[in-house]
């Protein structure tokens, strides 16, 4: 960690926080803490500058005017690039993953993305909105990923990543992969707050920013039944 | 009225009754729904002659029409969709149902203002509040102002009541042209009801800058665009109106919030010429709204119901709920929107030291969400299980909005 508190940062509240996005620093907050970890979550507002000693950043999803609004503002201030060189961890959903790539499409116009991961997003067909269920990366080592997508893009991976899992349900990237990683830079098209329903992606995340090899369990069983439930309700919804 | 349009309020009036006798429904929709198939001018015939108020926001409309309707009341018959049924099936069989009257407050549904007023001409447009409701269904905010505002550009004879508060609003209820929002417009009434959900109003729908507030006031960072002097105002339990008097506002109706929707539904009878005076005594005659509020006796526990739609509307459901034991039940069907995102954008903090149970199709989702909120909880299977877990007394119940017409049907269809 970079000070003695591990520091997660929220990029842009005010632009890129269309659906439950602060879960995601609730739930990171709350399983470090659990772990012994001091914790300080920075929400950094769109007006102010980036700090660059984080060790987690995490940026949401948002409508089409703030997300170009906040690439603008994330490339104009360059702190998330030395942050990323620095080897911070950042987790991007829905429109915050899709500012990671090289460019996207809002408002039908094509914008500049933070060319932190090699893809880029352009318009589907459809706007893919419903449950979204993938195996992820076996070298990740995690369970199946479950979330909840809406979005109107599709994304298209270069070589320089891997996806973040093969889709079972939903649309993800393409109707084939979903989300993608590399190093420590990881996205997905499941919305929200992503992580409330993966609690192993939450504690992949803090490995990342923590270096510990192992992190002790948590008593999980309310998330294990929400998980169980939408497996079975995405089963049904297919038969 | 066309023959065909006899023939067609007709016809829906005798299907709505059959809808109710057959217990399939309250007949709010389905009468509307077959007038609209025979004669699809219907609502507009039925609005002729009818000085008319509509009413439409994301939150509040149900309420707020129920008490603009009572003050309007003041003046004779008002025909409104009382029961919450707020789309053009639901607006047609409320004028079908009512008969001829002189007045007319609606409930509209915010994605169907534009089409309501063209099909209606009201005399008046209350328009309550813009945020995040069902984004995986519902348009985004944004574009809903945009909507808004383009349908009342068309109609700058229609008088507006509008909340100062919420920027959306502000924004929409402008025209274009009005290009300092420090002169109103002279159509336009602002109304401040206090606003607890800001975050959908962080950039300005005009020029995109930021949005600064600080206390009541709120102005953008890069264009002209501010928080307007309101004329009708709360204070203190009391509703302030543009000549400065100050009246007592006694409600049965509880929280803060609905001292704002009664200071909004005086300030759209005002329109009609009718003085606060003479409404208020009425507004404290409202005692529940299609359920909303309604209090049933269960086993010995006082059981109130109270909806909470999206994050905003849970906030008021806090501000409205006594410190009791209170049960919260989740759905996401069709008409709650699928996604159940928005549990993290509440912060249900209020509840702890409450006993809290949870119920509903996705009790788990919220499970996981308050365990996070550090507000520890019971798990019950039924609405039933929930009354006996707690002790007699008062059983408060917010829920969305499947799951609050569940509750409501296991009480009979409480009204």
């Amino acid at each position: 960690m970079s000070t003695e508190n591990l520091r997660i940062v929220w990029i842009y509240p005010d632009l890129l926080s269309t659906y439950g996005d602060r879960g995601n620093a609730l739930i990171l907050a709350r399983r470090a803490q659990r772990r012994g970890f001091p914790v300080e979550v920075l929400e950094v507002r769109s007006d102010q500058r980036l700090p660059t000693t984080a060790d987690i950043y995490l940026i949401g999803g948002g409508e089409d005017g703030p997300q170009a609004l906040g690439a603008q503002r994330l490339l104009a201030d360059g702190g998330l690039h030395r942050a990323v060189a620095q080897g911070s961890v950042v987790f991007g959903v829905c429109a915050g993953y899709q500012l990671l790539g090289t460019s996207f499409f809002a408002k039908g116009t094509q914008y500049q993305g933070l060319e932190l991961l090699d893809f880029s997003s352009d318009r589907g067909p459809s706007r893919a909105v419903g449950e979204l269920a993938g195996d992820i990366d076996a070298r990740l080592g995690l369970p199946p990923l479950t979330g909840f997508e809406n979005h109107g893009g599709r994304t298209h991976l270069g070589p320089g990543v891997s996806p973040l899992a093969r889709v079972t349900a939903g649309v993800g990237n393409d109707g084939a992969t979903e989300g993608a990683w590399r190093g420590k830079l990881l996205g997905t098209y499941s919305h929200g707050p992503a992580l409330a329903r993966n609690p192993a992606l939450a504690d992949l995340l803090l490995r990342w920013a923590t270096g510990a090899q192992h992190l002790p369990p948590l008593d999980d069983t309310w998330a294990d039944r929400l998980r169980a439930e939408r497996r079975t309700a995405v089963a049904t919804s297919r038969a | 009225m066309p023959l065909r349009a006899k023939v067609a309020s007709s016809v829906s009036r005798t299907a709505a009754a059959l809808s109710r006798a057959a217990g399939r429904g309250d007949g709010s929709v389905i009468g509307g729904w077959i007038g609209l198939k025979i004669d699809p001018e219907l609502l507009a015939h039925l609005s002729a002659g009818r000085a008319i108020a509509l009413i439409s926001g994301t939150n509040g409309k149900t309420t707020t029409t129920r008490l603009a309707a009572a003050a309007v009341g003041v003046l004779g018959r008002v025909a409104t969709n009382s029961f919450g049924a707020n789309m053009p099936t639901g607006h047609t069989s409320a004028l079908a149902k009512a008969g001829s009257t002189p007045y007319a407050v609606l409930e509209v549904d915010e994605h169907y203002l534009a089409q309501v007023i063209e099909a209606t001409e009201p005399h008046v447009v209350a328009l309550l509040n813009l945020s995040r409701d069902q984004l995986d269904r519902a348009k985004e905010v944004a574009m809903m102002a945009q909507l808004w505002r383009a349908a009342l550009a068309r109609h700058p004879d229609i008088r507006i009541v509008a909340n100062a508060d919420d920027p959306m609003v502000v924004w929409a209820a402008t025209p274009p042209a009005t290009q300092d929002q420090r002169i109103t417009p002279p159509h336009v009434t602002w109304f401040s009801a206090g606003q607890r959900w800001h975050d959908d109003s962080w950039v300005c729908p005009e020029c995109g800058s930021t949005i600064q507030r600080s206390g009541e006031q709120w102005w953008c960072t890069g264009c002209p665009l501010r928080r307007p002097d309101p004329q009708w105002t709360v204070d203190d339990e009391g509703v302030v109106d543009p000549t400065g008097a100050w009246y007592k506002v006694k409600l049965q109706l509880p929280g803060k919030v609905n001292v704002g929707n009664a200071a909004t539904a005086l300030a759209v009878a005002a329109e009609f010429g009718v003085r606060p005076f003479d409404a208020v005594p009425r507004l404290g005659d409202v005692t529940s709204v299609a359920g909303r509020y309604a209090q049933v006796v269960r086993e010995g526990r006082t059981v109130r119901l109270l909806l909470a739609k999206n994050p905003a509307s849970w906030l008021e459901a806090f501000d409205m709920a006594d410190e009791a034991p209170t049960l919260l039940s989740i759905n996401a069907r069709d008409p709650d929107g699928l996604d159940t995102s928005w549990l993290f954008d509440v912060d249900f903090a209020p509840l702890r030291g409450r006993l809290v149970l949870i119920t509903g199709d996705r009790a788990y989702d919220l499970a996981v969400r308050l365990e996070v909120n550090d507000v520890p909880f019971q798990y019950v299977r039924t609405f039933d299980e929930a009354v006996r877990a707690v002790p007699p007394g008062r059983l408060e119940v917010i829920a969305n909005y499947t799951a609050f017409q569940d509750i409501r049907a296991e009480l009979d269809r409480v009204n």
